[in-house]
């Protein structure tokens, strides 16, 4: 069975992916821009698609942009930028309605994928560089949103663990750049950079939705046409095998600690064992049947919420909750202890098949959404794997309780960082 | 069983009201992995003073309690009932409203188990004084991660500038304080009062034969007694038309400052046709006013006032109703201010042709959220407890006319009910 069909076709500089369903009322069109995290230019990058999302040649002003976007049934048009192993993603998404819903035959489809390459291709420029004031605004705003992350707690801790685990490696950068950075930006630097980006960047452009392939493939031919290139690879095996433990705490002015425990896994997406560490985070933290939550929240009551997830292309794992300062002790203990028992294989043959069961079931669920399925078949362009989706079902169902113990003995604790309320450092 | 068919969407949709009081309704969706079901009561946190079903007088409950409850209802004698759902492959939830409780889950596989299992939990309360204490402390932590967020507080803040005695101004999860209070015996109380079938409804949607699961739903109410209830008496003090407070300033730990303008809406005792196209008309009007494609969204975002943060929306329930307008700013006063100045003078900036443009981004905006089986539940739920219909949407936003907006925005605008909150970085 093919839960997910996907035609992929090579084009000028980039891929088309298409997906054919009639799930929706609606199509979606994702496009990417995939290129290594790097300090120089992580905060150009973090620019670039708010300033295109912006204006336009032909839609000078954002005002013009919007209105266009309206009178397409409300199309919805946004940016989303996002870390992956080593590799830094630029997302700009689209989804318009199918006209088939509609009294009014307008060829959205069509159109949407036009204002797109629109965009993409032709920014609003003059003499070398964006538009100067576009480009102002949208470096106040990206300064208010790299801000920002301090004011979110449970953010800022994510980040702050992430940026003491990782610090001499790529993955610290902030996906939204580095404050410091942004004043030097100029509308000729950020338009050079986009030069450069559309001729190394590895491109997709994904479709779902009821179209036709034919369709689909003629209008990409004719919008999107860039040169031929390479994709840049990085080696982020040099990172494995670090092992240098420490704990942060950092005291703020909040009534409740956050506390962020960051292991390696030395497991990325594709590894023969990566299907045993999903299990394995499905048992330990992952779901409301697991071993933090029963342990630290229904029977300790320290928590509402704990929870561990997985980055799967850098191979980390991080636990979070929210605790009162005073019992950071207590929750370090416990949750040690959960990790001691997943070693130890002090787990259930049930909680095996639950877990396997829960996972396939969330699984399901993310393909019943458009950007869903977009996210799941990118895995692949971001591992250079080609794993389809029941490849991943079945190899998950073959995962026994040796292979989770395996897996549980390669997880290193890395950092635990807290933050903790003023006065109640120990 | 009912059948209802909406034609321009291609949808049908399902309907029985059983012999106990129960609203079931059953929206098949094929080529959907996922079913999801929601089972709601009418029943949230500004429901904290009415009369027990054979008892003369009202009673008070304390704060939180319909939030507490939603968490307790999921131990039982033999353990908690997340464990069941994920051993049946689905995962479950639930959450508390001002008016609503509802329980949940989606799951891909074992679907009429896990609906047997939602129905059943929700009509099996089991508390006791230990798993009440228990609770506690997990509540508790949940009070203070809401305490932490300036988001939150902001939202709150300005509800409570709003009110002076209605029960919207309560916070959902009550207080530490206000929980410590609560016993098995008042969990009960309420239970009893607000969780009879006739004042809930059932929502499926999903790859289902809505024969099969109808049927399957009947069986379990049939072999379960209830006692007919008489109508749920609930006691609301009288609320004037003027805010409490004309603006809070939170200092809180972070370092942008954020703005929200409120207006409290007055004759909030409408419900079906009338409160739907009362609602949509003025968030109609509000993205006119301040959408992304608006004069006024370009002015405030090129002078820094606003950032993507910035939103705004209407509410309305039966006896409660705002509007709020606003986000993270660098300048709180000034975007306060004007905020308030677009708001007043609306009337001039409405015309046929933006009318025109902002239907057809709502009835988009409409076409994508059905895509969501999760909004289709719950907005369902939501306007059925209120009369209205979620499938009447877009009929009604195309019959809207510039008079429908004038005669909302006359309404709603009135100098004694605006209000403001602020969040400031603490000096």
């Amino acid at each position: 069975m093919n839960i997910i069909s996907e035609t992929v076709k090579p084009m000028a500089g980039y891929k088309v992916h298409i997906v054919k369903t009639e799930k929706y009322k609606t199509n979606t069109i994702v496009w990417k821009m995939k290129a290594p995290l790097k300090k120089e230019d992580v905060t150009l990058r973090a620019l670039l698609p708010y300033v295109l999302q912006s204006s336009s040649e032909e839609f000078p002003t954002t005002g013009k942009l919007r209105s266009y976007l309206d009178e397409l049934y409300g199309g919805s048009l946004f940016v989303d930028l996002a870390k992956k192993g080593e590799f830094h993603i630029i997302s700009l998404s689209m989804e318009v309605a199918n006209e088939k819903f509609l009294s009014d035959p307008t060829p959205l489809l069509k159109k949407a994928i036009e204002f797109l390459a629109g965009l993409l291709m032709r920014p609003n420029v003059r003499e070398g560089a964006f538009h100067k004031e576009t480009v102002e605004n949208e470096k106040r705003t990206l300064k208010q949103r790299i801000q920002s992350v301090y004011d979110d707690k449970m953010r800022y801790s994510n980040y702050r663990l992430v940026q003491e685990m990782c610090k001499e490696e790529p993955y610290s950068l902030h996906v939204h750049g580095d404050m410091n950075n942004v004043d030097s930006i100029t509308a000729e630097s950020l338009y050079e950079y986009y030069q450069n980006a559309m001729k190394t960047d590895e491109l997709d452009l994904y479709i779902v939705g009821d179209v036709t392939e034919e369709e689909v493939v003629g209008l990409a031919e004719e919008r999107f046409q860039f040169s031929e290139r390479t994709p840049q690879l990085i080696d982020s095996d040099k990172y494995k095998q670090k092992n240098n433990f420490h704990e942060v705490i950092e005291e703020q002015d909040v009534k409740q600690g956050k506390l962020n425990i960051g292991y390696r896994t030395n497991i990325k997406y594709g590894d023969e064992d990566y299907y045993a560490l999903q299990v394995f985070n499905g048992i330990f933290g992952g779901f409301s049947h697991s071993k933090l939550f029963l342990n630290v929240r229904e029977k300790a009551s320290l928590a509402y919420y704990v929870t561990s997830r997985l980055e799967s292309h850098k191979g980390l794992m991080m636990v979070m909750s929210g605790i009162d300062n005073k019992n950071y002790d207590q929750a370090i203990r416990i949750i040690n202890e959960q990790m001691d028992a997943m070693k130890s294989g002090d787990f259930s043959e049930e909680e095996i098949v639950q877990t396997k069961a829960v996972i396939k079931n969330q699984l399901l669920e993310t393909v019943d959404t458009s950007r869903g399925i977009v996210e799941i078949l990118y895995h692949n362009v971001v591992s250079k794997k080609d794993i389809s989706l029941d490849e991943w079902m079945e190899k998950m169902d073959h995962v026994t309780k040796e292979d989770i113990i395996a897996v549980a003995n390669k997880i290193n604790l890395d950092t635990i960082y807290f933050l903790t309320g003023k006065g109640d450092v120990k | 069983m009912e059948k209802i068919t909406f034609d321009q969407l291609h949808e049908q949709l399902y309907y029985e009201k059983l012999n106990n009081g129960l609203d079931v309704y059953i929206l098949p969706k094929h080529g959907f992995n996922k079913t999801y079901a929601t089972f709601t009561t009418k029943y949230g946190s500004i429901d904290n003073h009415f009369l027990p079903p054979g008892k003369d007088d009202y009673v008070k409950v304390p704060d939180g309690i319909a939030h507490f409850l939603e968490h307790k209802l999921f131990e039982k004698e033999d353990g908690d009932v997340f464990q069941q759902f994920s051993k049946q492959g689905a995962s479950a939830n639930a959450f508390t409203s001002f008016t609503r409780t509802a329980y949940l889950f989606s799951s891909t596989s074992n679907v009429e188990q896990n609906l047997e299992t939602l129905i059943d939990f929700v009509q099996a309360p089991y508390f006791t004084e230990k798993t009440v204490e228990k609770e506690k402390g997990i509540i508790g932590q949940e009070i203070t991660m809401y305490d932490d967020n300036p988001d939150w507080r902001l939202y709150f803040g300005l509800i409570q500038n709003m009110y002076e005695n209605h029960p919207v101004k309560i916070d959902i999860a009550g207080t530490i304080e206000s929980i410590s209070h609560i016993t098995k015996d008042m969990l009960y109380e309420c239970y009893e009062t607000f969780y009879h079938p006739s004042n809930m409804l059932l929502f499926i949607v999903g790859p289902v034969d809505q024969e099969q699961v109808m049927k399957m739903v009947k069986d379990n109410q049939d072999h379960k007694e209830y006692k007919e209830l008489p109508e749920i008496k609930r006691k609301f003090e009288d609320e004037p038309v003027a805010v409490a407070q004309k603006k809070q300033v939170l200092q809180m730990n972070v370092q942008t400052s954020k703005c929200l303008v409120g207006i409290k809406a007055r004759n909030v005792t409408q419900s079906g046709k009338e409160m739907l196209k009362k609602e949509l008309s003025l968030n109609v009007m509000l993205d006119i006013l301040f959408g992304k494609s608006s004069e006024h969204y370009s002015a405030l975002y090129n002078e820094g006032l606003i950032d993507e943060t910035f939103s705004f929306d209407y509410t309305e329930e039966n006896g409660f109703g705002f509007a709020m307008v606003g986000g993270d700013t660098s300048n709180p006063d000034r975007l306060a201010d004007t905020i308030k100045k677009i708001l007043l003078e609306a009337k001039g900036t409405i015309t046929d042709e933006s009318i025109e443009r902002t239907k057809k981004k709502k009835i988009g905006a409409f076409l994508r959220a059905v895509n969501s089986p999760e909004y289709i539940a719950n907005q369902f739920t939501r306007y059925a407890f209120n009369d209205m219909d979620l499938f009447e949407v877009v009929p009604t936003l195309e019959s809207i006319t510039i008079a429908d907006i004038e005669l909302a925005a006359n309404e709603l605008i009135g100098e004694e009910q605006f209000t403001v909150c602020q969040v400031v970085p603490k000096k």
